[in-house]
């Protein structure tokens, strides 16, 4: 079923070119780390096919679990076996894809097509958002994730069609935040009283495609869109964008913070390609590695370390031109901070290393 | 005959000298009979026998050779008549000599007895003489006593005649006082003074002095009063502090009082000029006050202020020019008046005596400079807040004419004051005025481009507005009507801003023009011209247009184009041109117009070109991203809203699908107009229509055979991944260039693209399916002619296609040859 193209191994890089398809062309879009697992590698790839049950396939490790359906959501429990995490040997497995135990469906027919589905960030993964029209669905999995119900809903009024076309649960605020995305705008949602508390009109041009929250600063926030542009805010000051890159050639569709070092930041878009860049002048270090801010003594000493070497500029590091279609999903890696992969339309996951070089200059 | 030659010669000379002696005497007496000396060029022939060097023997030989016996008859008989000739001669000459000599020996022995008798005599007047001396001698001797007498009377006169001046003083002073004589007073106080001061101590004369004193004291104070009133005139005046000076009037007290004075009259001028500043729209009649105050001071004032003040002003305040002109008449002119008079009172006034030594020149001086100073800057602040209020940039002769003759009036000072700062002042002011003058010029200038473009804007939004009410459907037939006016409002636009430009720039010269007196100051030679307005004003206005170009990509970028996309192409050309020709064309107008001589650095013209062509760029990139994505949202609305799935067997073209061939022609019109046609792929120029339907159906077969044949699932992404393999990644949003395929290539990939991502978002049903192929059929039969490279547009379609079949249902594609009739039919 899977099939793989030739690996690329070297000491340096790690690639991997590997398609996803099952009977018929598949065609991917969803892409997911295994958060909750930290010892192996593990991206969770959604189809998106009408004609077939939709796989969510493994990779080079395996896995998912989340969907992508069109008019539907549902949560499913991953096969025990590789909860238990027994994946010596994974090229085998991988020709057994074993199904997913479906676990309840997300019943929202009321209130019409998915965008998108979220699981809480922090605590016990009892509480899942989804993002259907213009509602917010805050639902609660009960007796061990079988059953959803509808704890509490929002929704969004305004003139004309609104859709929301992309969410984030905030991990900060102890998971009492969400930002969404509706055509131009980005609004900000309180979990608690299910009100919006900013809104930035107007952040791009055209369509926000996705959205990332900083994982080290809490007000902190990119949001990619139709523009090309990946604009970075501090939503404390939402009237101008703090920075804000142009480098894609055409809609950019994912941005991605990198979850332990965020200087890193991950985009993808239908240009076909994949740009990692190295925000260092946002990030939480800006004056390189291991500055703490609270401690102002530390921090000049480690200024006048920083004087020996030359400071990171905020650069593109790398783009990756792989794939052949339009990229959708760019994902790190929740084990291994410095692997990330991007999947495009043709259903084609690459997975590629942050350079060596660049590596030991953040830790170094 | 040898013997009768030589006693012709001894006759003449003294026998005793020798031959050349003989030549001396001779030629000496040649010289005193006036002879002159040509005999002596044959002198050395020794057969001249007339010449000094005659040798009888040479030239007898020389007869005997040569002549035949008559002829030497002749010749002797010649000889013997000419030497009696010269015999008498000589017997003449000598009888005349004797008699001569004779009567000179008579003449001497008669003056020998005249003189015998002259010495008797001269000794007869000698005694005479003596007798005469000792008689004067004797009288002047018994005249000495009277003579010593008379002397005596004569001081004792002169004495009592003193005394009586000086009795008669007090009188006399009264009596100066009640005329008015008051020079004539101090002079005979200033005579009889010394006196009275000596001889103080005897009671009478320092009655006297008391009495001269008081009168004096009285007469100084109408002096002063006089000098206080001040309606008296300049020679008055002058005539006033002279006595005063001379009444041992502290000098320096009266300086103050006359510049108290001065200054009094004139600030009641400069407060003339502030209430014309102030309500300059009322009749300002504090001038007719100031007129009254000083009648006559100026002779100038009077007729120029009558008719600026009552008629003139009325109206909505006097400009500049009046303004200034009476500054100068009545302000400045006064200041000269009283600086002159000043000087001619204190400074240059011959010094006599006492008052020398005072130093009064160099105080005086130094409060003239503070007077001066002080009421110039008033002035000037006054001046400078005038032309603050010249706003308005229409005529700039005017304020030219103004500040010229502001400056030229000053010169008037810095003559009469060489050392005072006041002429530097005022050149400050006007390189101020000229600074600001230059500002104010950019801001017109900007404020004019936002003007003409506001213009432009309008005219190309009202025919649009106007037709297409008029015909809802034609979207085509709209823009026909509107963009023929295009290249001629892109002329007229750049012809205007030229126009403008060039017009300011003539203003500007004004500054520089010969007649001027400020012209040739430093600043205006060399900083003026190339910082001011080479830089400040042309410079600046051509970064202004590429900047407030590029602001109109930005700001309109992000609130989705509130910008008409046609203004965009239209700034796009504008910029264009101006960086291939009207930049270096108005940078060398300007050189030349002002000979700007660059001793600063100056933006170079490749730099301002390389600014306009980025601005040209940007405007044309975003004139791409506008356009191609007013059609991306076309497509965008007609692949969300429709229910693909349940969707009827396609009949027709989709409409949208027609308008976006429509609107693609139409912005190919309007781009056509203003841009070249640019380079295409060479074979597109021959492909027809038929063979490349023949050409996509062939491949769209090959490409959806595996929906028919599930068996070979591999060969179709085989297929399609090869093909992506050769072909080369598009850029999306890529830059531009200048020609009209270009930018058609690069609305069209974007809108196919934004139908590629819609269309892989959405579920398709069968016919579907099919609706999208005839429409990317119906979009490929128009589009390829527009790009540079068709291939493209095929490429772009496939995917369409291919991702919608992806995306479908039930997969079935349609017959190539039933698309093909239902495109032809719509």
């Amino acid at each position: 079923m899977e099939r793989c193209f030739p690996f690329q191994t070297s000491v340096t890089v790690y690639k991997a070119y590997t398609r996803v398809e099952s009977d018929a062309n598949t065609i991917a879009r969803a892409l997911t780390a295994q958060t909750a697992e930290t010892d192996a590698i593990r991206f969770l790839v959604g189809t998106q096919s009408l004609k077939f049950d939709n796989q969510i396939t493994n990779e080079p490790k395996r896995l998912s679990s989340e969907n992508r359906v069109l008019t539907c959501a549902a949560v499913w429990r991953m096969p025990p076996e590789w909860e238990s995490g027994s994946h010596e040997s994974p090229d085998d497995s991988s020709n057994n894809p074993q199904t997913l135990e479906l676990l309840c469906h997300l019943d929202n027919t009321a209130h019409g097509s998915v965008a998108c589905v979220l699981w809480e960030p922090l605590g016990d993964g009892k509480r899942v958002i989804s993002l259907a029209e213009n509602h917010v669905l805050l639902w609660d999995l009960q007796e061990s994730s079988t059953k959803a119900t509808i704890s509490s809903t929002a929704t969004l009024e305004g003139k004309g069609q609104l859709k929301f076309t992309a969410g984030k649960w905030s991990p900060h605020h102890n998971s009492t935040q969400l930002v969404t995305a509706n055509d131009t705008a980005i609004r900000g949602w309180d979990l608690r009283s299910m009100s919006q508390i900013y809104c930035i009109e107007n952040a791009h041009g055209q369509l926000v495609r996705d959205l990332d929250f900083n994982p080290n600063k809490q007000y902190y926030l990119a949001s990619c869109g139709d523009d090309c542009k990946v604009k970075f805010w501090d939503v404390r000051h939402i009237n101008e964008p703090v920075k804000c890159l142009e480098e894609h050639s055409h809609w950019v569709w994912s941005v991605r913070y990198n979850h332990s070092h965020d200087q890193l930041l991950l985009t993808g878009s239908s240009d076909s390609r994949v740009i990692l860049s190295n925000m260092v002048s946002i990030s939480s270090e800006p004056f390189g590695h291991l500055v703490d801010d609270d401690d102002l003594s530390d921090n000049e000493e480690n200024q006048q370390e920083d004087k020996g070497k030359e400071p990171l500029q905020d650069s593109i590091i790398a783009t990756y031109e792989e794939h052949e279609d339009s990229v959708y999903a760019v994902e790190w890696s929740a084990a291994d901070p410095w692997l990330f992969a991007s999947l495009s339309y043709d259903g084609r996951l690459v997975i590629n290393r942050v350079p060596r070089a660049l590596k030991y200059r953040i830790l170094l | 005959r040898r013997n009768e030659i030589n006693v012709t010669k001894y006759s003449t000379t003294p026998p005793d000298s020798d031959p050349t002696g003989r030549r001396q005497v001779h030629s000496m007496l040649k010289l005193y009979y006036g002879m002159n000396e040509e005999g002596k060029v044959e002198s050395l022939d020794p057969c001249d026998i007339n010449g000094p060097h005659f040798d009888p023997e040479v030239y007898l030989n020389k007869l005997r050779k040569e002549c035949s016996l008559g002829e030497l008859m002749d010749h002797e008989s010649c000889t013997v008549k000419q030497i009696r000739s010269l015999d008498s001669d000589m017997q003449t000459l000598v009888y005349e000599n004797y008699n001569k000599f004779i009567s000179a020996t008579d003449t001497i022995r008669k003056m020998k007895n005249d003189f015998k008798k002259m010495e008797d005599e001269m000794d007869c007047l000698s005694a005479n003489m003596a007798a005469i001396t000792e008689f004067s001698a004797h009288i002047s001797g018994t005249l000495q006593d009277q003579h010593a007498q008379i002397t005596k009377l004569s001081g004792v006169h002169t004495l009592l005649r003193k005394l009586q001046f000086l009795f008669e003083l007090p009188a006399r002073l009264n009596k100066c006082l009640e005329l008015q004589a008051y020079a004539q007073a101090v002079s005979a106080h200033r005579r009889a003074r010394c006196v009275l001061q000596q001889y103080s101590h005897m009671p009478s004369f320092r009655g006297i002095q008391d009495d001269c004193h008081v009168i004096m004291e009285q007469l100084a104070q109408q002096l002063r009063q006089k000098f206080r009133d001040g309606g008296s005139s300049a020679k008055d005046l002058s005539e006033c502090v002279e006595l005063l000076l001379q009444l041992d009037e502290p000098a320096e007290e009266l300086c103050d009082k006359f510049l108290s004075h001065a200054q009094s009259r004139l600030e009641a001028d400069l407060q003339g000029l502030e209430a014309e500043l102030i309500d300059s729209l009322v009749t300002d009649t504090g001038g007719g006050l100031v007129q009254k105050t000083n009648p006559g001071s100026n002779p100038v004032s009077p007729s120029s202020s009558s008719t600026t003040n009552p008629f003139l002003s009325p109206t909505a305040g006097t400009d500049i020019l009046e303004f200034i002109d009476r500054g100068c008449n009545e302000f400045v002119s006064n200041l000269c008046l009283v600086i002159a008079s000043y000087q001619e009172l204190f400074i240059n006034h011959p010094q006599e005596g006492e008052l020398a030594s005072k130093k009064i020149p160099e105080m005086a001086n130094g409060k003239l400079h503070v007077f001066v100073d002080t009421l110039a800057a008033r002035y000037f602040s006054l001046v400078e807040r005038r032309i603050q209020e010249e706003k308005g940039v229409g005529d700039n002769s005017l304020l030219v004419r103004a500040l010229d003759r502001f400056h030229r009036r000053l010169q008037a000072i810095s003559k009469l004051l060489p050392g005072s700062a006041v002429p530097s002042q005022g050149t400050e002011i006007v390189v101020r005025a000229a600074r600001e003058r230059i500002k104010q010029y950019l801001s017109a200038l900007q404020t004019f481009y936002h003007d003409s473009l506001t213009d432009v804007r309008q005219a190309l939004a009202a025919p649009r507005l106007s037709v297409g009410g008029a015909s809802a459907s034609g979207g085509g037939a709209t823009s026909k009507d509107a963009t023929p006016s295009l290249p001629e409002l892109l002329t007229s636009l750049s012809n205007f801003i030229l126009n403008q430009l060039k017009s300011v720039l003539a203003s500007v010269h004004l500054f520089t023009a010969k007649d001027i007196t400020f012209s040739n100051k430093p600043y205006f030679k060399g900083e003026f011209c190339s910082q001011g307005v080479r830089e400040g004003l042309v410079v600046s206005f051509i970064k202004f247009i590429c900047q407030s170009s590029r602001q109109y990509c930005e700001s309109a970028g992000d609130r989705g184009g509130s910008t008409p996309p046609a203004l965009l192409l239209l700034l796009s050309r504008l910029c264009l041109d101006y960086e291939t020709s009207t930049i270096s064309y108005i940078l060398t107008l300007t050189d030349e117009q002002f000979l700007v001589q660059h001793h600063t650095p100056v933006t170079p013209v490749t730099a301002l070109c390389a600014e306009a062509r980025e601005a040209a760029q940007k405007l044309l990139n975003h004139y791409v991203k506008v356009q191609g994505l007013i059609i991306s949202q076309m497509l965008r609305k007609s692949v969300e809203t429709r229910d693909w799935v349940n969707t009827i067997e396609p009949r027709n073209v989709r409409a949208v699908m027609k308008r976006v061939v429509e609107d693609t022609t139409s912005i190919d019109v309007q781009v056509g107009l203003l841009y070249e046609e640019g380079v295409r792929k060479a074979h597109s120029s021959d492909s027809s229509k038929r063979t490349f339907s023949v050409y996509s159906s062939s491949r769209q077969q090959i490409r959806y055979a595996p929906s028919y044949t599930p068996s070979a699932p591999m060969d179709t992404s085989l297929l399609s991944n090869i093909h992506k393999l050769f072909s080369e990644r598009i850029d999306i949003f890529s830059p531009v260039e200048f020609n009209k395929v270009s930018v058609l290539t690069g609305i069209i990939k974007i809108s196919l693209k934004t139908f590629l991502e819609c269309v892989r978002l959405r579920t398709f049903g069968r016919y579907g399916l099919q609706q999208i192929q005839v429409d990317c059929h119906y979009l490929q039969m128009y589009l390829w002619r527009f790009v540079s490279d068709e291939n493209l547009v095929h490429f772009l379609l496939d995917e369409i296609v291919g991702s919608a079949a992806h995306r479908c249902l039930d997969p079935s594609p349609m017959e190539q040859s039933v698309i093909e009739v239902i495109c032809e039919r719509g």
